[in-house]
């Protein structure tokens, strides 16, 4: 999807982060609990007093399915638990899509795809 | 038994599986004319409307135009395909409130005559951005109710076979009922073998893309008495939510039908034993062995033993989706409104060859975008 950097925002900053190579994900400084997708207020106490800090990229995979498209090739969606709490969609690469199993520990990458940076994970012993 | 105070009176079906070329406003205005006819009414009586649309967002306002109705309450709130059901809470609180007597709920849609192209699709993800989504192509929905399923089978051993029962089941009720858009037999194995659209579910995993247009009357109990032989009345109300995207739900493998069944069946004062026919919104097979679960009628992760040997199939001890469901009667998107049509029809015993014997009570369960919006309600013989 199309963005507007310039418009400032939550969404911004984490696309921008991601741009610059840096996985980042907000945590509140009252809970202390970290979420995702970034928003301006903590979903789990309503404290506005946000942070972004560096995520640890480790994760496991909570769920997962392939795609079939009516034209062209099978694709990974995953949901991925991080290691902070918060879970979000990605997709799995570096493994064939019908070999990515539900409780694989695996580690977050900034990929490029049609010139937007895009987070993806991959298995983590193949990370190193 | 009328906890609530609220009845249903007339229903009205038009337009299911194939419109012919019908908007959506004329089998909606179809469906609703039946339904107010069948209620002793005329539209005029008809000063409660409550509609939505997942393409228009003047849906209401337009629908009240097309009928040619002036309503002193109006709704057009979006909860997916648990509308309708909700709506019933709505409606309730509007006529307790004395803002109107007869409400109007209804809805229709033509994807199967009018197919979206992708300009809509685009439109559509361009007006619900989800951009921590979308870059990763799910294709939805079907893609997020296979990430719940493919949780369900990790967690407790549900197979690919068990989802498929619930599509062959919903065959052998669809098999008796004409109005229903499949009705050719469905094996197992059909399901399994079926193209894969998101694993683990295939297309015959999936609801149907039909049109259909489904309308009914709520009006306040006492009046209902008057008005209709064999009024409905709406003993319970749930609704509950948890999530727009699924990466968000807190558990794919128990949704806010939870809290919206122990709601209504609080309300009821009754319990899932007691419950003669459940309608509950089959999108995906994964979906009525979540809710099962969920509202009560079996133990968190045997949902799929329990749909199995054929429990939930014609002649089987527990009737469910009795019209053949989203699977294989009719789906135009959302679905909320039929399975309120259906159990209406069960309950006043015209369910013809598909007549679930001395049905006196009923649940209906509305699920809206992805395992998002959970909407229950209890319903018994007014009689």
């Amino acid at each position: 999807m199309e963005y507007d950097f310039a418009r400032g925002g939550v969404d911004a900053h984490y696309f921008a982060a991601l741009a610059d190579g840096r996985f980042e994900i907000p945590r509140c400084e009252d809970c202390t609990r970290s979420h995702f997708y970034p928003r301006a207020v903590c979903p789990y106490c309503g404290s506005a007093r946000l942070v972004w800090v560096l995520a640890s990229g480790e994760g496991t995979i909570y769920s997962t399915s392939t795609v079939h498209p009516r034209e062209g090739d099978a694709y990974n969606v995953a949901l991925v638990d991080l290691s902070e709490g918060p879970r979000l969609m990605t997709r799995i690469e570096q493994i064939a899509p019908e070999q990515v199993r539900i409780g694989s520990p695996v580690r977050s990458r900034i990929v490029s795809e049609g010139g937007d940076p895009l987070l993806v994970f991959v298995p983590r012993e193949a990370s190193a | 038994m009328t906890a609530s105070g609220i009845s249903i009176l007339g229903t009205g079906l038009a337009g299911l599986g194939h419109a012919g070329g019908r908007s959506e406003q004329e089998i909606i205005a179809e469906a609703s004319h039946r339904a107010v006819s069948a209620s002793g009414l005329q539209l005029a009586d008809i000063d409660g409307l409550i509609t939505c649309s997942i393409t228009s967002p003047w849906w209401v306002i337009r629908i009240a135009e097309y009928l040619g109705i002036q309503p002193t309450f109006s709704d057009s709130t979006m909860f997916g395909g648990s509308s309708f059901i909700a709506d019933l809470l709505t409606a309730r609180l509007a006529i307790s409130a004395g803002l109107c007597r007869h409400v109007l709920i209804c809805y229709a849609a033509t994807p199967r005559s009018a197919r979206s192209n992708s300009a809509m699709n685009n439109m559509r993800a361009q007006l619900d951005p989800q951009l921590y989504e979308h870059p990763y192509r799910p294709f939805n929905p079907p893609t997020s109710y296979a990430l719940a399923a493919a949780r369900h089978m990790h967690e407790y051993g549900t197979t690919r076979e068990q989802l498929a029962e619930v599509a062959v089941a919903a065959r052998g009720w669809a098999m008796l009922n004409p109005d229903a858009f499949r009705r050719d037999p469905l094996s197992v194995d059909d399901v399994l073998n079926a193209r894969m659209l998101s694993e683990p579910l295939t297309v015959l995993d999936s609801c149907l893309v039909t049109d259909g247009a489904a309308a009914f009357v709520v009006s306040a109990a006492d009046p209902a008495r008057d008005l209709h032989p064999a009024p409905v009345d709406v003993l319970g109300v749930g609704h509950a939510h948890s999530h727009r995207q699924i990466s968000s739900m807190p558990d794919l493998t128990e949704t806010s039908a939870a809290r919206s069944g122990r709601i209504a069946f609080d309300e009821a004062g009754l319990r899932p034993h007691d419950i003669d026919v459940v309608e509950l919104y089959d999108a995906f097979t994964i979906t009525p062995i979540l809710f099962l679960e969920d509202l009560g009628f079996c133990a968190k992760g045997e949902g799929g033993s329990f749909v199995s040997e054929g429990r939930i199939a014609p002649g089987g001890s527990f009737p469910l989706n009795t019209n053949g469901g989203g699977l294989s009667c009719v789906h135009p998107g959302m679905y909320g409104a039929f399975l309120v049509v259906e159990a209406v029809t069960q309950l006043r015993g015209e369910g013809g060859s598909r007549q679930v014997p001395d049905a006196r009570t009923a649940l209906v369960h509305g699920n809206g975008g992805v395992l998002s919006s959970q909407a229950t309600a209890i319903l018994a013989n007014g009689r």
